[in-house]
């Protein structure tokens, strides 16, 4: 069964249609990055399927319509990692990570032993056992990430909503993360949709990307058949050349008309 | 084991609370005394000790433990639900609407007078009409507008309350020496009324803040994400809300304004132990409702037998304690 499937989804924001009749469907397993210029929607766009803005059209998670489940229900199908999470300050890694459990509870309820093992396994999968008494603001900005991940873990929900996951890391940050965040959808069975900023790292870790411009899904399919010249000079208004490595391509920018890339 | 080291604190200034008099009781009568009255035994203490102890001090110890502990935990609930560090319970115009509902008796039937029964109902009405007008002004401004839209709600509701306060204070400046009195706060007993009147309150909201104490943890990492984690977060925000207020203009009406409690307490919890509100709840309960009781006995011994307002009190030893916290716990993070 299809884990996401988007009908004509369209959201207005201030009398803007910020996302347009997308129309998209995410497999179980499947990694699939949203892409595009900046304003193009991306956000919004997973947004609407996390159920934090209205919309209009569909959303089907696993076959059902999103719009028919509970809140709390959504939550234990979805998992959110903002772009920019907000720590709470003088929380401990581990309590923090606890509130990922928050679908499972009742209003009054308190997590039972089964909450506490689904935070010992996140912790564990995340390399944050050590660290788990800390203070969150003593993290570094890498260590955060991991502890935001955790508590989507935590939530053990089969899809996981990532917006820009990268953002604000060094080179080797980022791939640490989408490293990890691919051996996680493989060990879990997780279907991950995220989106990216930096085309070269959606085109590497993605199956599938879909490439959004104006709130319109206007390109759709692997790395390299929506990664082109053309396409990219249309919608990013870049310049760019696209070098190829051992394990895939690279997209680099490059200064004036003159690109001699592959 | 922190709850308990709390309850040992608490348990102490209860007792220093009854012990510090002009006249001597004795700790291990007054004791005796209290469990005799609660048990409906004998009381080993005379008539007239009896009468200093179950008429006097008691009710007006354990009026400032429910108005320390009420106003301690409405501060850590509003620090939470509004994700601000420096709201406090006055922070949505309890403390404006309560005025004006002071100075409306004060100035319109004055033969009521302060120890009438009009007064705490009328401040207690105006702190409620206050925080319903606040409410209802930010809620208008949309959810999208959050925190943020409540709070300037409570700001501008604030200042025109103060404002007609103000305007019938100066229509009847005979009642300004009455209307301030009870403006810095003080906490005089006659026998259990006072008591009465906020302890179902008080006790009723403890309850239902404790319930949303884990809540309070999910709404600190904001309402987008507490709501992807299936929390109806406006619903939390006004229950939580209600609570703290509902109370706060309870201790209000008994007790008048006192000042810092719902900012110091919380956060010195927060500096020593931590941010979560599954322990800083509680806590805050049992160590403000003990910090009141303190200052209550400051206040009434060091110009005895004339008595310092308590909002002065815990603001000229809170400020200095909290600076000093503020700096250690700094230098050991």
């Amino acid at each position: 069964m299809t884990a996401l499937a988007l009908e004509s989804l369209s959201v207005t924001l201030g009398g803007a249609r910020v996302v347009d009749g997308l129309a998209a469907t995410v497999e179980p397993g499947e990694w699939v990055a949203l892409i595009g210029p900046n304003g193009a929607g991306k956000t919004t766009a997973l947004r609407a399927v996390a159920g934090l803005v209205g919309y209009d059209g569909e959303v089907s998670i696993f076959g059902d319509d999103a719009g028919r489940l509970s809140r709390r229900q959504r939550a234990r199908a979805l998992a959110l990692v903002p772009q920019v999470p907000l720590l709470p300050r003088d929380v401990s890694v581990r309590e923090y990570v606890l509130l990922g459990r928050t679908p499972y509870l009742t209003y009054f309820g308190s997590e039972r032993r089964v909450d506490h093992e689904a935070v010992d396994e996140a912790l564990d999968h995340l390399d944050l056992v050590a660290l788990q008494h800390r203070r969150l603001e003593t993290l570094s900005g890498g260590e955060r990430q991991r502890a935001t991940l955790a508590r989507a873990l935590a939530q053990d929900a089969p899809i996981l909503l990532l917006d820009e996951p990268t953002a604000a890391l060094d080179v080797g940050r980022q791939q640490q993360v989408l490293e990890l965040v691919d051996s996680l959808r493989s060990q879990r069975g997780l279907t991950v949709l995220s989106t990216m900023h930096d085309l070269t790292l959606a085109g590497q870790y993605a199956d599938r990307l879909l490439l959004l411009d104006r709130g319109r899904l206007v390109a759709a399919g692997s790395a390299r058949e929506v990664l082109t010249r053309p396409l990219i000079s249309e919608h990013y208004g870049a310049e760019v050349a696209l070098v190829e490595t051992e394990t895939g391509f690279v997209v680099v920018p490059v200064r004036g008309t003159i690109a001699n890339g592959a | 084991m922190r709850l308990a080291a709390a309850a040992v604190f608490l348990a102490a200034a209860l007792l220093t609370g009854v012990l510090v008099g002009p006249v001597d009781l004795g700790a291990l009568t007054v004791v005796h005394a209290t469990f005799a009255h609660v048990l409906g035994l004998h009381s080993p203490l005379s008539g007239a000790d009896d009468a200093i102890l179950w008429q006097l001090r008691l009710p007006r110890v354990i009026l400032g433990a429910l108005v320390g502990g009420t106003l301690a935990a409405a501060g850590a609930a509003y620090q939470g639900v509004f994700r601000n560090p420096l709201a406090d319970p006055y922070l949505l115009g309890a403390a404006a609407g309560a005025g004006l509902g002071a100075t409306l008796v004060a100035a319109y039937a004055p033969g009521s007078g302060l120890s009438g029964d009009l007064l705490p109902l009328s401040a207690f009405a105006g702190a409620g009409v206050a925080v319903v007008a606040a409410y209802v002004l930010g809620r208008s401004a949309g959810a999208a507008a959050g925190p943020a839209a409540l709070i300037l709600a409570g700001v501008t509701v604030a200042s025109f309350f103060t404002a007609l306060q103000i305007f019938v204070q100066q229509q009847h400046v005979d009642t300004v020496q009455q209307v301030y009195s009870w403006l810095l706060g003080r906490l005089s007993t006659a026998g259990w009324r006072e008591v009465a009147i906020i302890a179902p309150y008080a006790v009723a909201s403890w309850l239902i803040l404790l319930g949303h104490r884990r809540l309070l943890d999910v709404l600190a990492v904001g309402d987008d994400e507490a709501a992807a984690l299936g929390v109806n977060v406006a619903r939390v925000r006004l229950l939580v809300v209600v609570a703290a207020t509902i109370a706060t203009a309870a201790a209000v009406a008994v007790a008048g304004l006192i000042a810092f409690v719902g900012i110091i307490v919380p956060h010195t919890i927060r500096l020593l132990i931590g941010g979560s509100y599954r322990l800083l709840l509680p806590l805050s309960i049992v160590v403000g409702a003990g910090f009141l009781v303190f200052a209550d006995v400051i206040a009434r011994t060091v110009m005895s037998p004339a008595e310092l307002p308590i909002g002065v009190v815990t603001a000229f030893f809170g400020a200095p304690f909290f600076a000093v916290i503020l700096r250690t716990s700094r230098r050991a993070a």
